[in-house]
């Protein structure tokens, strides 16, 4: 249960850090990636913010074995710098840059009951759904 | 134009920083949305049942602060709505492709010096950068 519980709590936590920071709203995270125009230097500070929060905790965090309420702390394996981490960030980054919204900021946007949040989410759970039948066929015909 | 904000900003950039923290303190798990997001896309596997408990409290959130302090939250999606179904898929595949965004690569994966998060995240910093001038200064929006 609590396995379950503190998540939802730790949800209302970055859903209220999203909210706070601006970074559920996509006019003002397209205006910080616009130089050339209407800059807003805003998402720096979140990053600032996110980022040394984050650093300092997780120095906290690893020095223990594991975490409280798993036997291990479930970390990425892959060192591999590849085509698709290349590829694939650099789709995602044009995918933001037309709608200003990335998947941390559309989902607490669902939140404010605006259409336009629903309308991206929906559209993005296509595209990673797309994306895995493939990456999993492309898997399945290398193996067999 | 949106108006600068560096200590609200700040100040939730830190609260999401706390909630990552937290969820690898107790879960051990990193607070990567595309991941988080994926989880509950079906077929379902195990784990998926506190990913439907952290989107539910990151929905839950900002409808919170709204009935609480009133029309706070700022929200403006300028993007019409071909482009932002356009922009969800690509952002959807890019997404599962690179294994992460904003949250899982740029906050927690720079947070613990992973070579493949920094890569990746001014890989999709300097596209998104690219992509908003060639719309609003090469093309002159959508």
């Amino acid at each position: 249960m609590r396995k379950i519980a503190f998540p939802a709590l730790f949800g209302l936590l970055f859903g209220t850090g999203i909210a706070i920071s601006g970074m559920a709203n996509p006019a003002k995270v397209l205006n910080f990636f616009d130089f050339a125009g209407t800059w807003d230097p805003s998402l720096a500070f979140v990053m600032a913010g996110a980022l040394a929060v984050t650093a300092i905790g997780y120095r906290l965090v690893f020095r223990r074995k594991a975490p409280l309420f798993e036997d291990r702390f479930h970390l990425p394996a892959s060192n591999r710098i590849d085509a698709n981490l290349l590829g694939g960030s650099a789709l995602f980054g044009i995918g933001w840059g037309i709608t200003g919204f990335c998947p941390g900021g559309s989902i607490p946007a669902l939140g404010l009951g605006e259409p336009d949040a629903l309308i991206f989410v929906a559209a993005m759970m296509l595209g990673i759904l797309l994306a895995r039948t493939l990456r999993r066929a492309a898997a399945t015909r290398v193996t067999a | 134009m949106t108006e600068f904000t560096p200590f609200a900003s700040l100040f939730g950039g830190a609260l999401i920083g706390l909630s990552a923290v937290l969820l690898m303190a107790f879960n051990g798990r990193i607070a990567g949305m595309t991941g988080i997001v994926a989880g509950i896309i079906p077929p379902l596997e195990t784990g998926w049942m506190w990913r439907a408990a952290f989107l539910a409290g990151a929905i839950l959130a900002p409808a919170l602060l709204v009935g609480a302090f009133g029309d706070t939250v700022g929200f403006d999606s300028p993007t019409p709505v071909a482009w932002l179904i356009a922009g969800g898929i690509i952002v959807g595949i890019g997404v599962q492709f690179g294994s992460g965004c904003t949250s899982g690569h740029g906050i927690c994966g720079i947070a613990r010096l992973s070579p493949r998060s920094i890569v990746a995240t001014l890989t999709f910093m300097a596209s998104t950068a690219a992509t908003v001038f060639v719309i609003r200064h090469v093309l002159g929006g959508l």
